[in-house]
């Protein structure tokens, strides 16, 4: 284990573990202000409606299969009776298909902001840097697909993700860091990881933090909302179904 | 009935006979809200020609827009874009979201260009440039480009309400009738803006009805442009939040009326308290037929002259001041009791608060054309049966489609005008001529004092916030001086987003926004100073004379004394 080893994998996820919960916190007390989306959806329509959609479920299905990947054990799944096979392809097939919609949507977002005059205008550099490593990282994340599906082609000698990258994952949480076993992954993975965790590190203090906000709790609150004048909010004063209803 | 929960709402009525189309209102609301850059394109109040397209273009075309609610086959409302799970599942772009060019791109003048063009031939001219994007554009719409175009076949045969009329309509020069129609926010009593909001972040405030956006809570979702019918919200692009006409609560708070109402030429602007019962608002907005809104809204509203509703007023903590004011609103009065004052488009149910006295000019005049007695009360009346097409037109805006309430509306108009015709020659007052028309002598002659003398305190009855000293009428609170906030302009700063500073770190719109004044201080300064849109590097310093208000000496104004060259 050299000590390279050990400040990426052993000292550098505590880093953006703090950035990441640290700066969303400070940012949240700081600038409710600067907490929204900035839409620019007033600006340009047409290609939003295609590339926004297409990157965020795409995304939403990425985030879902890196918590499954990353949380269950391959002993989990396999006294569940699913086989390694099995499970890879559907792992590697969902995956490729979502993170080829979520790399074809930021595409066309990123194309969009560049050529459409308004939205370009309305551009920050914090963006431009937040779409740089937003994009390596949705890059780098497809390149491990690619490298894994191509292993299990050629039965090449890759080592499997599920037995070094998550392994040492969950042993962050323990607050044990496996260094060995995420040194032992391969090298996609290792650049993956690293982008990964800039992006995390950035995620608090760019527009990224509108996915903190994903306002689920629509669905439970009565349509008109009523306040008083100094801040309290008035009683609900009106009967109001339920948004399932 | 049972009266339920009682609110109070301060509430607006225009008398639209009397606007002059002069868009004071909109200058003034801009200059005192709007002013910065991310809504140049918003008009808080705006004034538009009808028939005509109006500001966004066409936005009464919900088919379109999606704006508002529908009663459903079981008799329930729903927001006419679709309820909770739909407005989550299509968070990421919103389906139906008009953009900028359904308002206008905003644009300015290169006046630099006047100055620094080369020695020529040509006189060089001021091109227009996008605030968009600082390219130059051609400018082809804006907020009010068909002004005074109505009738225009091209135009106006666009406009929704006259395809709803039907083909009855035809513009041909002779029978053309126009006029104005000033809009401002609704603050209506059961706001789909504020439905629509996902973050919760909009909301219509229990003492006075005033709907407002909480800037610090809106999130971007952008769901409540498209939610009101009116398109009364408005998305700021640079700051990425929603905003919208506030009805100045900061001065209907100190009992001041608004901007602009209190700068209307035509003094056409009312504002009083209305008294309504909260719970009545959901059913009220779900009858079955459209036509039966007005109605049904009506009947929301509570008599404050009525012992019982005073009594649940006193029970639902109103103040006393209120449900004085609320006595004596001139709102209350044209909307309740004389029944003359109709509400905008009531088939979108959100029971809007703005009501609009119907004009009579357009019967007037053409009375007056056929060269027939225009104050003829019997002239009048005829003309009103006659002129189907301005009636059915001002019903499609002000009843669904019922020209009932807009014939008694305008058959008193005309009987005001007899009557006091009368009374002005030196002749007797005719009793039959308000009785024609369904009202009494003493009702017009107070119907003339409303509509005619129109005074200042007649037309502005509006109580303090609760809480707030009958002392501080009319004095608007400053926090000390507003330009004394931390890192502000009077504490030594320039304030945080205006560049000289450092900038902020999440880009321009982030950290705490300035309040309103600074960033107009500031806006002022800018633009005095510099004559670019995208503040060229080569014109600093210089003062663009277009943009000085003629208060004090502009850095720059003249060129540097000799020892300081
Ligand atoms: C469920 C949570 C989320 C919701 C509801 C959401 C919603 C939105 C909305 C409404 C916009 C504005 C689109 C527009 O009108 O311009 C947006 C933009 C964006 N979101 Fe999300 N988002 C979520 C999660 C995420 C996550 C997790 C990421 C990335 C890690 C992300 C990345 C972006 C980016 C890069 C943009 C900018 C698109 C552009 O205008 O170029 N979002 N999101
Ligand atoms: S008119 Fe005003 S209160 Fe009514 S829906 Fe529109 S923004 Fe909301
Ligand atoms: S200021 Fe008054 S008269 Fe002039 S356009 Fe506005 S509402 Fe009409």
């Amino acid at each position: 284990m050299s000590t390279v080893e050990l400040m990426l994998w052993g000292v550098l996820p505590y880093v953006v573990l703090v950035l990441f919960v640290g700066g969303a916190l400070w940012r949240y007390r700081y600038d409710q202000f600067g907490w929204t989306t900035r839409s620019s959806q007033l600006q340009e329509s047409r290609l939003l409606r295609i590339g926004s959609p297409l990157f965020h479920f795409g995304l939403l299905v990425v985030i879902v299969g890196h918590a499954v990947g990353l949380v269950v054990p391959r002993e989990w799944t396999r006294a569940a009776g699913v086989s390694d096979a099995a499970y890879h392809a559907v792992a590697l097939g969902l995956g490729a298909v979502a993170g080829l919609c979520t790399l074809a949507g930021v595409a066309l977002l990123v194309w969009r902001r560049r050529t459409t005059g308004p939205v370009f205008s309305a551009t920050t550099a914090n963006d431009k840097v937040m779409y740089l490593v937003l994009v390596l990282a949705i890059v780098a994340g497809l390149a491990t697909t690619l490298v894994s599906t191509a292993a299990e082609f050629t039965g090449a000698h890759e080592p499997d993700y599920r037995t070094t990258v998550s392994v040492w994952w969950r042993s962050i949480w323990v607050l044990s860091p496996d260094v060995p076993a995420m040194a032992a992954s391969g090298a996609a993975f290792k650049v993956h990881a690293l982008v990964g965790m800039a992006l995390f590190a950035l995620f608090p203090f760019t527009r990224l933090v509108h996915a903190f906000s994903a306002p689920w709790f629509y669905l439970f609150r009565p349509y008109v909302v009523y306040r008083s004048r100094d801040g309290r909010t008035g009683p609900a004063v009106r009967a109001t179904r339920r948004g399932w209803s | 009935m049972a009266i339920g929960r009682v609110m109070a709402q301060v509430a607006m009525v225009m008398n639209l006979d009397k606007c002059i189309g002069c868009h004071t209102c909109s200058v003034t609301c801009k200059q005192a809200w709007t002013n910065r850059s991310g809504v140049e394109y918003a008009w808080f109040n705006n004034v538009e020609t009808r028939p005509g397209q109006g500001y966004p273009r066409r936005y009464e075309d919900q088919e379109r827009w999606k704006g508002g609610w529908v009663r459903t086959r079981s008799g329930r409302l729903k927001l006419r874009a679709g309820g909770r799970l739909k407005k989550l599942a299509t968070l990421f772009a919103n389906p139906v979201m008009p953009s900028v060019h359904d308002y206008y791109e905003p644009w300015t003048y290169d006046y630099g260009h006047l100055i620094t063009a080369p020695l020529g031939d040509d006189i060089p001219v001021a091109r227009p440039r996008s605030l968009l994007t600082g390219e130059p554009m051609q400018v082809s719409w804006s907020a009010n480009w068909d002004d005074d175009l109505a009738g225009g076949p091209e135009l106006a045969s666009q406009d929704p309400v006259v395809q709803r009329v039907g083909d009855k309509v035809r513009f041909e020069f002779e029978q053309t009738f126009m006029f104005y129609l000033p809009r401002i926010c609704e603050h209506c009593l059961n706001p789909s803006c504020v439905a629509s909001c996902p973050s919760g972040a909009m909301y219509k405030r229990v003492e006075d009805g005033i709907v407002l956006v909480d800037q610090d809570k809106c999130r971007g979702w952008r769901m409540c442009v498209t939610g009101c019918p009116y398109k009364k919200v408005y998305f700021n692009h640079k700051t990425g939040k929603a905003e919208k006409c506030t009805l100045c609560y900061p001065r209907i708070e100190v009992g001041m009326p608004t901007i602009c109402s209190e700068t209307c030429v035509g003094r056409l602007r009312y504002l009083g308290v209305v008294l309504y019962d909260v719970e009545r608002v959901g059913p009220a907005a779900a009858v079955e037929d459209e036509k039966d809104l007005y109605g049904s809204q009506l009947g929301v509203f509570l008599d404050p002259d009525d012992p019982e509703v005073q009594e649940a007023a006193r029970r639902d903590g109103i103040p006393e001041a209120w449900l004085e004011s609320a006595r004596r609103s001139p709102v209350y009065a044209l909307i309740a009791r004389h029944r003359i004052a109709l509400p905008l488009h009531p088939e979108y149910r959100t029971l809007p608060m703005v009501w609009y006295i119907p004009p009579l000019s357009p019967v007037v005049d053409a009375v007056g054309a056929a060269g027939h007695d225009g104050e003829d009360v019997h002239n009048l009346f005829g003309a009103i049966d006659a002129l189907r097409i301005p009636v059915e037109y001002l019903a499609e805006l002000f009843t669904a489609g019922d020209p009932g309430p807009v014939e008694h509306s305008l058959r008193t108009l005309a009987a005001v005008r007899s009557y006091m015709r009368r009374i002005n020659l030196g002749q007797e007052r005719d009793e039959s001529i308000a009785r024609e028309a369904g009202t009494t002598g003493a009702r017009v002659e107070e119907l003339y004092r409303l509509l005619a003398l129109a005074k200042y305190d007649d037309r502005y009855v509006i109580p303090t916030a609760y809480g707030v000293d009958d002392a501080d009428r009319g004095v608007i609170e400053e926090i000390g001086c507003s330009l004394d906030f931390e890192s502000g302009p009077g504490m030594g700063g320039m304030g945080p987003a205006h560049g000289r500073a450092p900038a902020p770190p999440f880009g321009e719109a982030s950290g705490r926004p300035d309040p309103a004044s600074v960033e107009t201080f500031h806006a002022l300064r800018t633009r005095q100073s510099s004559d670019a849109p995208a503040d060229r590097a080569d014109l600093k310093g210089r003062v663009n004379l277009l943009n000085w208000d003629g208060n004090g000496r502009p850095e720059g104004l003249f060129p540097p004394r000799g020892e300081e060259r």
